[in-house]
């Protein structure tokens, strides 16, 4: 029964695996991104105050969503590297770090894009914008801790040593800027029973957040496959899988 | 011989501060330091002492972060360059212990000393007396703190030829909820507002840290020493 745990943390098997659910992930991302932003940028009616400027909220929410949940997935795949010795586990956090990287400097660029005209500047010194700021600053140091080893195992255990005590902080980081100042309009989704969203805004939203993330797990089969090769470059059965 | 841990913590303190005394010279850097990087502010910004006591918490405590980061690169370097952590790690009493007892020596020279040294660098900066007690225990919990976080940053750079860049690289992050209170409590102190909610929040990140990061900063030893 548990045997395809064990073979989570066999190289082939993973590469197989990612390589055979990434067009799953990429079909099932393109058709939700369709509907979300068919509906969000053209059917959505808009916003009483911020007119059709709050559209970006379908680009940047997902993207901020992301740029937290990959933070996650790599101090947890690492963790399970580190704790385990699961080498498989430290080239998904090494396949995920760029990615939810990415994701951070998406989520900064459109919140400033939309503070533009809301706020009247591209950047204030608002909490949720500082704290992705030095969520990317994390990023960066993750992944910059993990390509200062020459030995790239000894690289690995440190970015995940770095990434947990990350995690552990992030949330610290996050309530302490927002005691700092404020200027963020207010959670508008996880407002559990009632969402201060019309279902014909909420409802794009909610499926452009599907699609990134399943995006986003294409991007990381992608990423994967290219850092298991890379890994297991002496490996027998990668010569094999290159050449046939 | 048997240690306990306690005498174990004690004599290795013990032993770092012996070698501080001996090099003086090293023991004053990162204070001239702190008290350079103060200097350059009214310089850059403007004599003026009304407008300096506005910034003075921000650029008091961005100045002790900046040096507090400056020392922290040596807290594990020397030791791991001449085998001398090789035998502390091996000597029977667990890394924790020594890691424990070494920050806490390195805390001692570097962020008790930049406390003491603080009222001089707060006066030039305008900063009123009655504001200085808030000031120094602000400074004293988040260097503490730092120390902790920095003793993490540390471990994992030691085995690096240039890791100081990145040490600061991955240590700043982390300690932007310090520099968020720490400066907060001082300019409320200023203002005369009531400062205990910072200060409890200080407290409690040291506590939490201390508790911590010394697990923390022994993993980051083990990966870069075995």
């Amino acid at each position: 029964m548990w045997t395809w745990f064990y073979k989570l943390a066999s190289p082939p098997y993973v590469y197989a695996a990612a390589a055979a659910l990434m067009p799953w992930f990429l079909g099932l991302a393109g058709v939700s991104i369709a509907y979300g932003l068919v509906a969000g940028l053209g059917f959505a009616p808009p916003d009483y105050q911020q007119g059709d400027a709050f559209r970006i909220i379908y680009v940047h929410a997902p993207s901020a969503w992301l740029s937290l949940s990959a933070y996650s997935t790599m101090a947890v795949t690492g963790a399970i590297g580190l704790i385990w010795r699961i080498k498989m586990g430290h080239a998904v956090a090494a396949a995920s770090a760029p990615i939810g990287a990415s994701f951070t400097l998406l989520a900064l660029v459109t919140g400033s894009l939309w503070g533009r005209p809301m706020w009247g500047t591209f950047w204030a010194w608002d909490p949720r914008l500082t704290s992705e700021l030095i969520l990317l600053f994390l990023y960066v140091g993750v992944m910059s801790l993990r390509s200062a080893f020459e030995d790239p195992a000894r690289g690995d255990r440190a970015a995940a040593l770095l990434g947990i005590v990350g995690l552990v902080n992030v949330p610290i980081i996050h309530y302490s800027v927002l005691w700092w100042n404020s200027l963020h309009q207010g959670a508008t989704v996880a407002k559990l029973g009632k969402p201060s969203m019309p279902g014909s805004m909420l409802w794009p939203l909610l499926s452009m957040l599907l699609g990134f993330m399943l995006f986003y797990g294409a991007v990381l089969c992608i990423r994967l496959q290219g850092e298991v090769l890379n890994r297991e470059r002496q490996a027998k059965w990668v010569r094999e899988a290159i050449q046939s | 011989m048997n240690v306990g841990a306690w005498e174990a913590i004690i004599l290795v303190v013990r032993r770092e501060l012996c070698l501080s005394f001996r090099r003086p010279d090293q023991l004053l850097q990162p204070l001239v330091f702190f008290l350079i990087v103060t200097t350059l502010f009214p310089l850059g910004l403007s004599p003026q002492l009304s407008l300096l006591r506005d910034m003075a918490p921000g650029v008091l405590w961005v100045a002790a972060l900046l040096s507090s980061l400056l020392s922290l690169d040596s807290l594990f370097k020397s030791d791991a360059d001449d085998g001398t952590l090789e035998q502390l790690a091996l000597c029977g009493q667990g890394l924790t212990v020594i890691v424990v007892a070494k920050t806490f020596a390195h805390w001692l020279v570097t962020g008790a000393a930049l406390v003491l040294v603080s009222p001089v660098v707060g006066t030039a900066l305008g900063i009123p007396g009655t504001a200085f007690a808030t000031m120094m225990l602000s400074l004293g919990l988040g260097t503490l703190t730092l120390s902790w976080l920095g003793a993490i940053g540390a471990g994992l750079t030691v085995g690096l030829k240039r890791g100081n860049v990145l040490l600061s690289l991955i240590v700043l992050p982390l300690a932007m909820p310090l520099l968020i209170f720490g400066a907060g409590a001082t300019d409320r102190a200023i203002s005369g507002s009531s400062v205990a909610g910072a200060l409890y929040f200080l407290a409690a990140l040291c506590v939490f840290t201390c508790t911590l990061a010394p697990f923390a900063a022994t993993v980051a030893l083990r990966i870069t020493l075995e």
